[in-house]
């Protein structure tokens, strides 16, 4: 009979000597760098074409994310039900997605099937011609989605906690209404195509049991476009950082609403900070995972709630410290006067030695577990690489956990959770 | 082809286990036989509130979560009409944590009344998160009525009402427990860096001594077939028109859930799919649709809904939904899509099939349904149909007397 009341011997997690799997860096013949990650079992691919076209250099609201999402509706020689077509006829999918800095075009695919893909890839990167009619089905039913999605408190809170911290015409703050969509233009499209992608800042990431062939393949299809080097000098647009000068908001969006979104945020340095990777230790402990102290009273004691986090933004130049749940609506303002009381405790009193034993064995058994497979690795990868670092700091952020002190991180505390800095909103 | 060996304990559990030396994780998943479709019609949303208070504390263990983040691990569960999993994922060295904590729990739990009382406030949050305070998130509660006069599947995994889990106590906690809870009603899958051999015995060493409990011998009101149209019409505050389809369709290990499942491709998978193509950008009727199914072990059903463009009538959109439904019923699909959609499905398998906890837990669903090494037939099965037989289960699945339209009108 095994003994149940003891628990078996671990090994720490702390004692793991973790290593980052090594990424391979090629320049095709126009300087567009690729990042090769050969890794795994499956006969699976992801090449992810990454530009500086994200929504800062926009000089109308919803401008970068349109020109992304439209890029696969038509080029000269091929229709937007044609191009779906051929990637789906071959198992493919081609995603694309808008950021702040920069905005992608990911394809995963069978490797099988990658010679007859990548160079319709690079057809959409310098022929999308954004036929007319596509952008008009693409304003309405954008339009369309966002109706609906103003229905939901946590869509509203979201928006405008984001606006509130950087400002509206930021772009780490601003949000689309529809005369923004209704604004848009096809000849506005076209140049910020023109200039963001097609003549385009680019880099590529590959990740998966790679073909032999790649390389070549990424240099025959892709080195000789007119792309360039992602590195380099960017003409940015100006924008102003304009946080608002009122801190604390409660809405009305449905009257008849039964849970409030709340948004409790703070600005934050970014990643270059000395801060930054003691603040991810100290955030974990605070309302990082399900047994962070935030669950753990508000959900777990309480019951005010079916989920409750923190979290660093995960911004380039400026980064925020964020709470977030959809709490009832009854104990919304309970559920802000518990997180404040949490940080109360935070500053007071130092973590226990068993609390960041744990918390240091929980963040290192789950950085092994995000390391599992080629496409997390890239991801790993692709965040250093747009936050301009290397893999040593990826080994820094693992010698902060583990080596942090309980005296550090109450400093961190007493520097940064301070609800005066924190901005609060409620939406019911 | 994915590699498993398989033993059974003297108490009746199943065991799978399957090594992968290229991952220094290991997954534990164990799958109760048991869903929303076992629940009382008068105390539904039990299932998963139970599931809800597995975390509560075991017999011998006060706390589940922290020893197993101690060792590096995570782990979450779900509930569905069908079953109830359980999985962690931890650095593999670790892996005793992991059968230590899951044996306690089904050993027995610590039935503590706090955490009951607090689990079904946060269950209530979670009602009220997914499906009151959301546009449209009645719906399913409507059209699994409609479609089901008899069988479970009549509600949803989350409960019919919030009072059903406001009412849940005690004693019906523990019944739940010892009905369903214990080795003859569980698969333990264990993959990852493991070989089968310590596998086993730390399998045996935790799990061996369990009593093996009643194999749930389950006995529910079949559903008669429909044969009638069956309609309803709501008006809500919500900002759009919507329509919801949907028909009965077969159950899992049937031929005709395989043929469904690649009609759903060709109807809603991707946006060269026929309902996209022909309704959102053509005719510009609807600004989203889809076509999905349920991947129920019975019966299930196979639905279309989508949002109406603000302007078209709810009767234009549904005939030009029915014209697409009638294309298919009698022209059937072309060789190329065919492989269209079967080259979809091949690879959505080995894109799901990176993942060790996905393999664990699809081998664990497997065998529940019989034989775990029906996970690697499947790929065959999709690659078996025909063109005739989605031209015959098409005919034979969207009929008028089989399906349920729900039209969902915005009041403003």
């Amino acid at each position: 009979m095994p003994i149940r009341t003891l628990a078996p011997e671990i090994k720490d997690p702390v004692s793991f000597d973790i290593r980052l799997p090594a990424c391979e860096k090629h320049i095709l013949s126009n300087g567009v760098e690729v990042y090769a990650l050969n890794m795994g079992t499956e006969d699976t691919l992801m090449v992810n074409w990454i530009f500086k076209a994200g929504n800062c250099y926009e000089n109308k609201k919803t401008l970068a994310a349109a020109a992304n999402n439209l890029l696969k509706n038509g080029t000269s020689r091929l229709s937007a039900f044609e191009l779906s077509e051929h990637f789906e006829y071959y198992g493919a999918y081609l995603n694309r997605s808008c950021y702040n800095e920069t905005s992608e075009v990911s394809l995963h695919c069978l490797n099988k099937h990658v010679e007859k893909l990548i160079p319709v890839v690079s057809e959409i990167i310098t022929d999308s011609i954004y036929p007319e009619k596509e952008l008009d089905i693409y304003v309405q039913n954008s339009c369309q989605k966002l109706t609906v999605n103003l229905k939901k408190c946590e869509f509203v809170a979201s928006r405008l906690i984001d606006a509130y911290l950087f400002g509206e015409a930021h772009p780490y703050g601003k949000y689309s209404n529809r005369e923004d969509y209704e604004a848009l233009r096809r000849e506005e499209l076209l140049e910020f195509y023109n200039t963001y992608y097609r003549h385009g800042r680019c880099m590529i990431m590959v990740a998966g049991k790679l073909p032999d062939k790649l390389i070549d393949l990424l240099e025959k299809e892709i080195g000789k476009l007119p792309l360039r080097s992602f590195h380099g000098d960017t003409d940015d647009i100006a924008y102003a950082f304009a946080p608002a000068s009122q801190k604390k908001y409660r809405m009305i969006n449905d009257e008849q609403g039964v849970q409030a979104a709340i948004r409790i945020a703070r600005h934050f340095p970014n990643r270059q900070d000395p801060d930054f990777q003691k603040a991810m230790v100290l955030n974990n402990i605070y309302g990082g995972y399900f047994g962070s102290r935030l669950m753990a009273n508000i959900r777990e004691d309480k019951g005010y709630t079916y989920g409750i986090y923190s979290y660093l933004l995960n911004h380039v130049h400026q980064s925020g410290w964020m709470i977030s749940t959809e709490a009832g609506r009854k104990v919304s303002e309970d559920t802000i006067a518990e997180a404040y009381g949490e940080m109360e405790i935070l500053r007071n009193a130092p973590v226990s030695e068993e609390e960041l034993r744990l918390t240091r064995n929980y963040m290192i058994g789950t950085i092994l577990g995000d390391l599992d497979g080629p496409f997390q690795v890239a991801a790993r990868w692709k965040n250093l690489i747009l936050n301009g670092l290397d893999e040593q700091y990826f080994y820094n952020t693992l010698q902060t956990i583990k080596t942090v002190t309980a005296e550090e991180l109450q400093a961190i505390a007493n520097k940064y959770l301070l609800p005066d800095e924190f901005y609060e909103l409620v939406v019911i | 082809m994915i590699q498993f060996d398989r033993f059974t304990l003297g108490n009746g559990l199943r065991v799978i286990v399957h090594e992968d030396h290229s991952t220094p994780m290991a997954v534990v998943d164990i799958m109760y036989d048991v869903g929303a479709r076992d629940e009382d019609p008068s105390k539904t949303g039990f299932a998963h509130l139970f599931e809800h208070l597995m975390f509560g504390g075991s017999v011998n263990i006060r706390d589940f979560e922290t020893p197993l983040n101690m060792a590096g691990g995570e782990n979450n569960a779900y509930t569905t009409n069908d079953v109830t999993n359980y999985y962690i994922q931890l650095p593999a060295e670790n892996l005793e944590t992991a059968l230590w904590l899951e044996s306690d729990r089904m050993l027995s739990l610590a039935f503590s009344k706090k955490s009951l009382d607090v689990q079904r406030k946060v269950v209530c949050e979670e009602f009220k998160e997914h499906y009151i305070n959301k546009p449209y998130g009645d719906t399913w509660f409507k059209l699994r009525e409609m479609a089901y006069q008899r069988h479970p599947y009549r509600w949803m995994t989350i409960g019919k009402e919030l009072s059903h889990i406001e009412n849940a106590s005690l004693a019906d906690v523990k019944a739940f427990f010892h009905k369903h809870y214990c080795p003859a009603n569980a698969i333990l899958a264990i993959a990852g860096n493991i070989t089968v051999a310590r596998a086993r015995e730390l399998v045996e060493k935790w799990f061996g001594d369990i009593p093996p409990g009643e194999k749930y011998v389950r006995d529910l009101p079949s559903e008669p077939p429909q044969n009638e149209e069956r309609r309803l019409t709501v008006e809500a505050d919500v900002p759009l028109d919507a329509l919801y389809k949907c028909w009965h369709m077969d159950s899992r290990l049937e031929h005709g859930y395989y043929v469904a499942d690649l009609i759903t491709e060709a109807l809603g998978g991707g946006s060269s799919s026929r309902l996209y193509q022909a309704l959102v950008k053509e005719k510009q009727l609807f600004s989203a649709i889809e076509c999905y199914h349920f991947g129920s072990v019975e019966k299930g059903l196979l639905a279309i809904e989508g949002k109406l463009v603000k302007g078209v009538r709810m009767e234009d959109a549904e005939k030009a939904v029915e014209e697409e439904l009638k294309k298919i019923k009698e022209e059937g699909i072309s060789e190329t899509e065919l492989t269209k959609i079967k080259n979809r499905t091949e690879s959505a398998i080995a894109f799901e099939d990176m993942s060790v906890m996905a393999r664990a837990n699809n081998l664990a669903f497997y065998e529940l349904l019989g034989d775990a090494n029906l996970f690697n037939e499947d790929r065959e099965k999709y690659f078996s149909v025909s063109s005739e037989d989605i031209l015959n289960y098409s005919r034979k699945i969207f009929d008028v007397n089989n399906s349920n339209t729900l039209c969902y009108y915005s009041k403003n």
